[in-house]
């Protein structure tokens, strides 16, 4: 604060730490209190609001179990609420987005960091860069394009004959993950490709010189010092993609619905913003808990993500 | 098991820059050999294309007799010791030392055990279970040599390890790696741009400049002998005078110049060079000598202790240096004396320049 005042002076300072402050204050956190605060009360018309039937429950939290269905997936076979499938679903195929994302920014970043030279690097982070000019909006549309079934992956599949008939890619949830690891791949790739660059070459040459095949270079030397990048990148993809609407919006079959889809649906067209706000909720305590358990097994601790 | 190296006239190309020049020598098992020259002479060059990290460009590699072109790093029977270490910092130290012992698939337990006894030669008891951060640089430095010791190589490449520790330690670290290289019989090539370093540790000394092998020879034929003036230069100090070579018999040769005519050993086929003696080599007299004395004025006299360096011009304006052993009887002349510098002619040598790539 003192190296602040020395260099700015008071009244910039002042006005620095006012505004974001404001911008914390009045535009993040109030309004998410309004929302947690909304959460916990009922869906009442106007005239009752504030009234003696709006009270504080569980209630909206409790719309999330009824309305039993079938789970019928991974082999396996009960009832369960169609919330709460819908729920569970969204955050495994988040993990599935988020694994599938590091398995390919892995080799991308290795290349990139260890083996491209200094002088193709500009066109290589340019060619990466490229897509993120176009809308998310563009890009979901272009691969629900491409993924039709008289579309072009169809097309090239059975031009090469590796298939002979067109495949029903558009459905489940094989699109919006693959669209969300379109979306956000490179939220993985740049803090991985830090914590790669940061690898000291001679490491890797002091690996292979000791008589390590590359694999065990990879494992034992590459992959825990890039640990704190992995997990910074996937904490972001993982609650990026739970939290996205608009790709599951654009590219969603109908086999395959995303919770944020349901909190849409509850907010905009049932007009219900205080069970919308508890689903909400949930998701984000719940994307927290699994981000923290996943933090936990793989021994990553907050102060290396914040590296 | 050790293993000699023989390097068959093998260059290194970086692009149109020839790094290493048809370097030639043959490194007998067992023997601790040191590559000496400056900065950039192409030593980690050498020790690169050795363990496998760079491929020569001309000329062969073979270790204990078998070339070894076109075989990795992780298959050859070296192991390097990095300039900087490279030291594992997310394991504890006996998982570094073990490394190459868990990649070959040796169980833990005689992992752990093996570690722990590599630990004691290096004299780093109960350190097993710290982590790198822990120690310090001469810690570090045994634990790169431990490490390297683990995969039991029959060569052990050093790239100035001891480059980044104080003097005392320095000192040190020599005697230990030694110690280490004579208990082991591993052949050690070791690396660096420090004579003194050189020449105290190895049985023979490769001198390198810009790329090119100057001189191999033990540590007292180097000093000694140099055969040329770069070797001699970078080895120790030397009075250079320059003028021209006159008559020759039995190795030595007259040599003219502006202070006057002395007499020097001389190489065949010397046919051009400098007159080079070392300042140790140097006596200061009251009379002038027989031959290879010179009319001198002390400028500046200091008692270093163990010798008295003294430096005097000539009535020609050149700068010359002396040091004068001190054997504790003698008395310490004064500056601004006139006195005769002398040498003998079989302590002064006349040499070419150095052997470049032209000629
Ligand atoms: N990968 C490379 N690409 C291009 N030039 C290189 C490369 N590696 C080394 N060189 C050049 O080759 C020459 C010799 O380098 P080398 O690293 O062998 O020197 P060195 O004798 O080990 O020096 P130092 O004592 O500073 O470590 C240097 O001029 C260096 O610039
Ligand atoms: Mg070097």
């Amino acid at each position: 604060m003192h190296d602040l005042f020395r260099r700015y002076g008071m009244g910039l300072t002042y006005t620095f730490v006012g505004l974001t402050a404001f911008w914390l204050l009045v535009l993040v956190i109030l309004p998410d209190f309004k929302l947690l605060e909304a959460s916990f009360r009922p869906y009442l018309p106007i005239v009752d609001v504030g009234g003696p039937k709006d009270t504080y429950s569980f209630n909206n939290y409790m719309q999330i179990f009824g309305n039993e269905v079938d789970f019928n997936s991974f082999g396996l076979h009960f009832e369960i609420p169609a919330r709460i499938k819908v729920f569970v679903l969204t955050i495994f195929y988040s993990a599935v987005v988020t694994l599938v994302t590091f398995l390919l920014a892995y080799p991308l970043c290795f290349y990139l960091a260890k083996v491209a030279s200094n002088r193709s690097l500009p066109t290589l982070f340019l060619l990466l860069f490229v897509p993120l000019w176009v809308s998310e909006v563009l890009r979901s549309f272009a691969w629900y394009i491409i993924l039709t079934l008289k579309g072009p992956l169809n097309a090239f599949l059975m031009a090469i004959g590796a298939i002979e008939k067109e495949i029903r890619w558009v459905e489940g949830y094989s699109p919006v993950v693959i669209t969300l690891v379109y979306a956000y791949v490179l939220f993985m790739v740049f803090p991985l490709y830090n914590a790669m660059q940061s690898l000291d070459n001679n490491q890797l040459e002091a690996a292979e010189d000791l008589g390590a095949p590359w694999w065990k270079i990879h494992w034992r030397i590459v992959l825990p010092h890039s640990k704190p990048g992995i997990a910074s990148g996937a904490v972001m993809v993982f609650m990026l993609s739970a939290g996205s609407l608009l790709v599951p919006a654009i590219i969603n079959s109908t086999t395959g619905n995303w919770f944020t889809q349901t909190i849409q649906g509850i907010m905009m067209e049932g007009q219900d913003w205080n069970a919308g706000a508890a689903f909400a909720f949930m998701l984000l305590l719940f994307c927290t808990v699994a981000v923290t358990v996943a933090m936990r097994v793989f021994r990553v601790k907050l102060s290396d993500i914040a590296k | 098991m050790s293993a000699g190296i023989d390097l068959d006239n093998i260059c290194c190309d970086f692009g149109k820059f020839r790094a290493v020049d048809h370097v030639n020598v043959n490194i007998q098992p067992g023997e601790f050999f040191s590559f000496l020259g400056p900065s950039g002479c192409g030593k980690t060059t050498i020790l690169r294309m050795i363990s496998g990290f760079t491929d020569p460009t001309e000329g062969m590699i073979r270790i204990g007799g078998k070339d070894v072109k076109g075989q990795r790093p992780n298959q050859r029977p070296t192991a390097l010791i990095f300039q900087n270490l490279a030291l594992f910092p997310l394991m504890p130290i006996w998982e570094n030392i073990a490394f190459g012992l868990e990649v070959r698939g040796v169980d833990k337990v005689t992992r752990r055990k093996k570690a722990e006894e590599l630990l004691a030669l290096v004299d780093l008891h109960d350190s097993a279970d710290k982590m790198v951060s822990q120690l310090s640089g001469g810690q570090k430095q045994r634990v790169a040599i431990a490490r390297a010791l683990a995969v039991e190589p029959a060569v052990m490449l050093l790239d100035e390890p001891l480059s980044a520790l104080d003097l005392k330690l320095r000192q040190h670290m020599r005697a230990e790696l030694r110690a280490i290289q004579k208990r082991t019989g591993v052949t050690f090539i070791y690396i660096t741009h420090d004579q003194g370093e050189a020449l105290a540790m190895s049985d023979r000394v490769g001198v390198m400049s810009q790329g090119r092998l100057q001189q191999v020879s033990n540590p007292r034929d180097i000093y000694n002998n140099p055969v040329n003036g770069f070797v001699a230069s970078f080895v120790g100090e030397n009075n250079i005078l320059t003028g021209d070579i006159g008559t020759r018999a039995d190795g030595m040769a007259s040599f003219a110049t502006k202070l006057g005519t002395f007499r020097a050993r001389i190489a065949d086929g010397v046919t051009k060079g400098k007159l080079y003696v070392r300042p140790e080599f140097m006596s200061l007299q009251a009379k002038p000598g027989a031959e290879n004395s010179v009319p001198v004025t002390l400028t500046e006299v200091a008692f270093e202790g163990n010798f008295i360096s003294v430096h005097a011009v000539t009535e020609g304006g050149f700068d010359m240096v002396a040091e004068l052993r001190n054997d504790g009887t003698g008395t310490v002349p004064q500056a601004g004396t006139k006195m005769h510098m002398a040498f003998d002619a079989r302590s002064a040598a006349i040499l070419p320049d150095s052997d470049t790539a032209g000629a």
